[in-house]
Formats: structure tokens, sequence, C-alpha cells
């Protein structure tokens, strides 16, 4: 099952623009063979960071969104884990939070739909239309 | 013997004073979305009702990522400020609370600021 997933990962400060391009493009091959498919790669550039890590005070922050399966992300974790470059890196398993998200969107459109309806036609309708919409929140609540 | 009389007097003496809605039960802890009932001290008035800013602002995600949301909420040492203080619903400080550690493992945040 194809599940999203974001991996942000530091890369050391000192490293090259073209070693961190070939570390990149390294691990996206590893995606796409390992059946995945890359939604975005996001370079977020040189920040300072939090706290010193590996006796570093800032780091190139790297953010890879794809679609892939559990075992895939295993896999890269491990890579990365082992990748001298790269300092820290997290996974975040993002399908249920945009499941949640799109919901929440779509049920604010219809509500937006069913308060528009009656504006336009006629205020008697208001009252049945105004129940189903606090029926369907308790529904889907 | 005379610490377990006393101790289960002090606190029920100290909540009737602090509590602003009427209907604290033994516990005395009000109901969410109310003015930060008791707050530790005995605050005899209101404080203006907070209202959760995700709500209000209909923020749905809170992402890791934007720190500068996320700052808000972190006090000056880095710890997580409670929601009494914030007046944040309690599903969404529950994932500011995952994102704010989140943040913090991927040094965006620190764990522990300042001397």
């Amino acid at each position: 099952m194809q599940r999203t997933y974001e991996i942000m990962f530091i890369v050391r400060p000192d490293i090259l623009d073209e070693d961190l391009d070939k570390l990149i493009a390294g691990l996206e091959a590893n995606i796409t063979s390992g059946g995945g498919s890359i939604k975005s790669m996001e370079k977020l550039g040189r920040r300072k960071l939090a706290y010193m890590v590996k006796k570093f005070n800032d780091g190139n922050y790297v953010l890879l969104t794809i679609n892939a399966d559990g075992s895939l992300v295993g896999e890269i974790e491990r890579r990365l884990r082992v990748s001298e470059p790269v300092i820290k890196f997290i996974s975040v398993r993002m399908d249920e939070e945009e499941k949640r998200v799109a919901k929440i969107k779509a049920i604010r459109a219809t509500r937006k739909k069913l308060s528009a309806q009656p504006a336009a036609t006629a205020p008697a309708p208001v009252e049945p239309t105004a129940a189903p919409a606090p029926a369907t929140e308790a529904a889907s609540a | 013997m005379a610490d377990e009389t006393s101790t289960p007097s002090a606190p029920s003496t100290s909540r009737p004073e602090g509590s602003g809605p009427g209907a604290s039960g033994p516990g005395g802890r009000p109901p969410g979305g109310r003015p930060s009932g008791p707050g530790g001290g005995g605050r005899k008035f209101f404080r203006r009702k907070k209202v959760c800013k995700f709500c209000v602002e209909k923020i749905d995600a809170i992402h890791y990522r934007d720190v500068r949301l996320l700052q808000q909420f972190v006090a000056e040492r880095g710890k997580i400020v409670p929601r009494r203080l914030t007046g944040v619903c309690t599903t969404h400080q529950r994932g500011l609370a995952r994102a704010i550690k989140q943040a913090r493992n991927i040094a965006l945040l620190p764990f522990a600021a300042r001397y």
C-alpha cells in the first residue's frame, strides 16, 4: 500500500553543492527503483541549528515528499543513518493527516454551500437546510 | 496523622476561592473552554475568554516545519507552554505538542534553551 511520507534530513554544512546533489540523486534513484515515487524535493538551504549536532552549528536542510511502502522508507532511513554527510533525519507519515485535512475542507465546503443556497432562493427553506447541516455534522463527528 | 487530616482540607478551602464557574466538582477542574479557571493562585475574577488561535484562524494542520508558528507556543527556555495560558483547545494542543516534539528532534527548536 502506497503511503505518503515526508523525510526531512540535515546534511553537514561543509559539503559541496555537487556532492549534495549526488547524494539526493542517489536517494531518489533508490526510491524509484524500490517502487516509490517522489512527489517533491525541496532544499530549504542552510539554517542555524537549535542545538549542536555532531559539533556543527548549522546545516543544510532537505525535504523529500514521497509515495512509498513502509519497507522502502525503512530502507531509506537505514541509508541515511549510514551515510556520512547526513547528520540528522526524521520521517513522518503524512497520508492520514492529508486525509483528515481534506475531510475538514470538504465538510466546510458543503456547509458553505448549504448556507449559500437559501440566501439565493428564499428565506423559507432556511430551517430545513439548517437542520440537515447539524445532522451531517453530528453524523460525521 | 496530622498531615493526613490537614492536606485534604487545604485544597478544598483553596478551590472554591479560585473557581470562577460555580459548578466545580471535588476535583475542582473546570471543563475546557472556560476562562482559565483556578490557575494556581485563586483568582476571584474571570479572566477574559481566551480563544483557541487555531480554531479561530481555521488552521487545519500544524506542521513541524513552520517554526514561527510553533515558537509562539514555546517559552523562553524552550518548554511547551500549557494550554491554560495560551487558550488553545485540547485537540490542537495535542497536535501542537506533537509538532513541537518533532521540530525538536530535527533541530528546528531547542530542547532546552538558555542557561
